[in-house]
């Protein structure tokens, strides 16, 4: 007698259902984003990488973090990684492509900064930009902010 | 009723909002719609529930509370399911256990009358169709739930033995209480809370043991078991009375008692140890290799009398080939299907489920290995991703049962 059914794979996708939410998730206004969910902070050649507040505000208690390698190369909507939370595994996408030149370690040992710090302490690669044209293809904050109603209010 | 996408979705990690899953999402919509409620959604969704599809249900996997802190609460305070989409009903008649006897393992005729069981449902192979708990309420009445997913299979499997049985002159009928609910009071307040709901002295009512009784005035079939390794109760009531029994548990806890959805209530039971229908035992596993030996009564396995007899006590005698254990491991939380490797890199079996532990803050797993790689200390690798991680096997349950029992 308990709850059957698959877990890992549903929640995933389930756990991206709302309805409940906490009014709004918070974006950072010089930030780009995608539609996966992830936010690039360029700073001239480089870029920093991470996923969103909405993102971990729908994933919940994030418990690890799949890092690439230093030298790694990852591509514009690739996945580079992953992120677990209690029920689910999620890939994590590049929003432009570029090397890795490097992985936030502190995420190893404290997987929920991913939660308390999403768009600072919480950050999961730099990379070095391939192709800085790549970035006319992201969303800025106000409209990733409207991407996100949208999404929510489809569910 | 598992989709393909299921099946591809257990080897390719799921990604958010990648455009796969946009027609996925349409599908859930399309599901959405068609969803059987219970008596409490409404309830749910006023009090923050995240409804999902669930076994054609739409039920609550959180609230506001985050898996996380919903299973930490269930154990250190308590907590509050709706598990009324699990189907409930009464086998009735002079025969209706030795009926009963050729469908499951257990010694029903051994119960005493307001005990019950866990049990398993076999199909001619030895295989589980489905657990369930049994509860002898009298010689001639047997109350029994089964899981959400499995009840069209399962309520087809009994009809189709009962007209045989009946061809055959037994006397057993049935009723299934779908004007009931059912609700899960988990944890260690759950026992003091119902006190304050019930006049009957709930501390001479111990694990395993059924009575129906008035609960905030309605009469109620009440059964001291649970799925979450806590102390606690399953409480069938009449569903127009349901939401205000939530709320009087609720209420009367003061807060300490927290609405919980089926996220943490599988948390809750997988660090219990305890086996998920679908992804720990199937109808090509058996109540042995999950287990479950400790379930069939003595007589059953002298006597046999169940389908699959034949099988089971035949791995009795010389072992099953695979075994159900449990894992620890490092790296990312292991899940359905992940393979186990020995050291030297040969597949030994697979994960049937697993997770990160909120009480243990680590991975815990359950799967099936070679018999003879089951003792608690063998070390395995557990390959996610591609990648191999560290594991180890050990005993379950993961956390402590609390059962009440006599002491």
């Amino acid at each position: 007698m308990a709850c059957r059914q698959l877990w890992a794979s549903r929640a995933a996708s389930y756990l991206r259902i709302s309805v409940f939410h906490r009014g709004f998730s918070n974006v950072i206004k010089d930030f780009k984003y995608v539609d996966s969910h992830e936010w690039v902070k360029v700073d001239g050649n480089y870029a920093t990488i991470g996923i969103t507040d909405h993102a971990q505000d729908h994933l919940g208690d994030v418990v690890y973090v799949e890092l690439p390698e230093v030298g790694a190369a990852v591509t514009q909507g690739g996945s580079f990684g992953a992120v677990e939370s209690v029920k689910a595994t999620s890939d994590i996408n590049s929003p432009i492509s570029g090397k890795v030149v490097e992985v936030n370690e502190a995420l190893n040992s404290s997987p929920a900064l991913v939660n308390s710090s999403p768009y600072k302490d919480g950050w999961i690669i730099k990379v070095e930009i391939n192709d800085s044209g790549e970035l006319n293809n992201l969303m800025d904050s106000e409209q990733y902010s409207k991407f996100c109603e949208e999404e929510d209010s489809k569910h | 009723m598992r989709w393909g996408l299921w099946k591809l979705g257990q080897s390719i990690p799921r990604r958010l909002a990648h455009g796969n899953n946009k027609a996925v999402a349409c599908r859930y919509f399309a599901s959405d719609a068609e969803l059987k409620k219970t008596v409490l959604y409404d309830f749910h969704v006023a009090n923050g529930g995240k409804m999902v599809p669930f076994a054609g249900w739409s039920m609550p996997i959180q609230y506001k509370d985050s898996i996380m802190d919903s299973t930490l609460n269930c154990r250190e305070n308590g907590s509050l399911f709706d598990v009324s989409h699990m189907c409930g009903l009464s086998l009735k008649g002079k025969d209706s256990v030795p009926f009963l006897e050729k469908l499951v393992i257990a010694d029903v005729a051994g119960l005493a009358p307001g005990t019950g069981s866990l049990t398993v449902f076999t199909n001619e192979k030895g295989g589980a169709i489905d657990d369930s708990v049994i509860t002898k309420v009298k010689d001639d009445h047997i109350y029994l739930v089964v899981n959400a997913g499995c009840r069209d299979k399962d309520l087809a499997h009994i009809e189709e033995h009962m007209k045989a049985f009946k061809a055959k002159g037994g006397d057993v009928s049935w009723h299934i209480h779908d004007e009931r609910s059912l609700l899960a009071l988990q944890g260690p307040l759950a026992a003091p809370v119902l006190q304050h709901l019930t006049k009957e002295d709930l501390s001479k009512m111990y694990f395993g043991e059924f009575r129906v009784l008035d609960i905030n005035g309605v009469q109620c079939f009440l059964t001291r078991t649970g799925y979450t390794g806590e102390d606690g109760f399953e409480i069938s009531i009449p569903s127009e009375s349901a939401v205000d029994l939530a709320k009087a548990i609720l209420e009367k806890s003061e807060g300490k008692i927290r609405l919980t959805g089926l996220g943490a209530r599988d948390s809750l039971r997988l660090e219990a140890g305890l086996c998920l229908y679908g992804n720990d035992l199937e109808q090509h596993i058996t109540p042995i290799e999950a287990g479950l030996t400790w379930a069939i009564g003595k007589r059953r396995r002298a006597e046999g009398g169940f389908l699959g007899a034949d099988v089971i006590l035949k791995q009795l005698e010389e072992g099953p080939k695979i075994r159900r254990v449990g894992f620890f491991s490092s790296g990312p939380p292991p899940r359905s299907h992940s393979e186990i490797q020995d050291e030297g890199g040969n597949n030994i079996g697979e994960v049937s489920s697993g997770g990160f532990s909120p009480c243990l803050k680590k991975n815990i797993a359950i799967g099936y290995v070679k018999s003879g790689l089951h003792k608690a200390g063998t070390k395995v690798k557990i390959i996610i991703r591609g990648k191999s991680n560290e594991g180890v096997v050990t005993k379950m349950p993961f956390v402590p049962t609390k059962y009440y029992k006599p002491s």
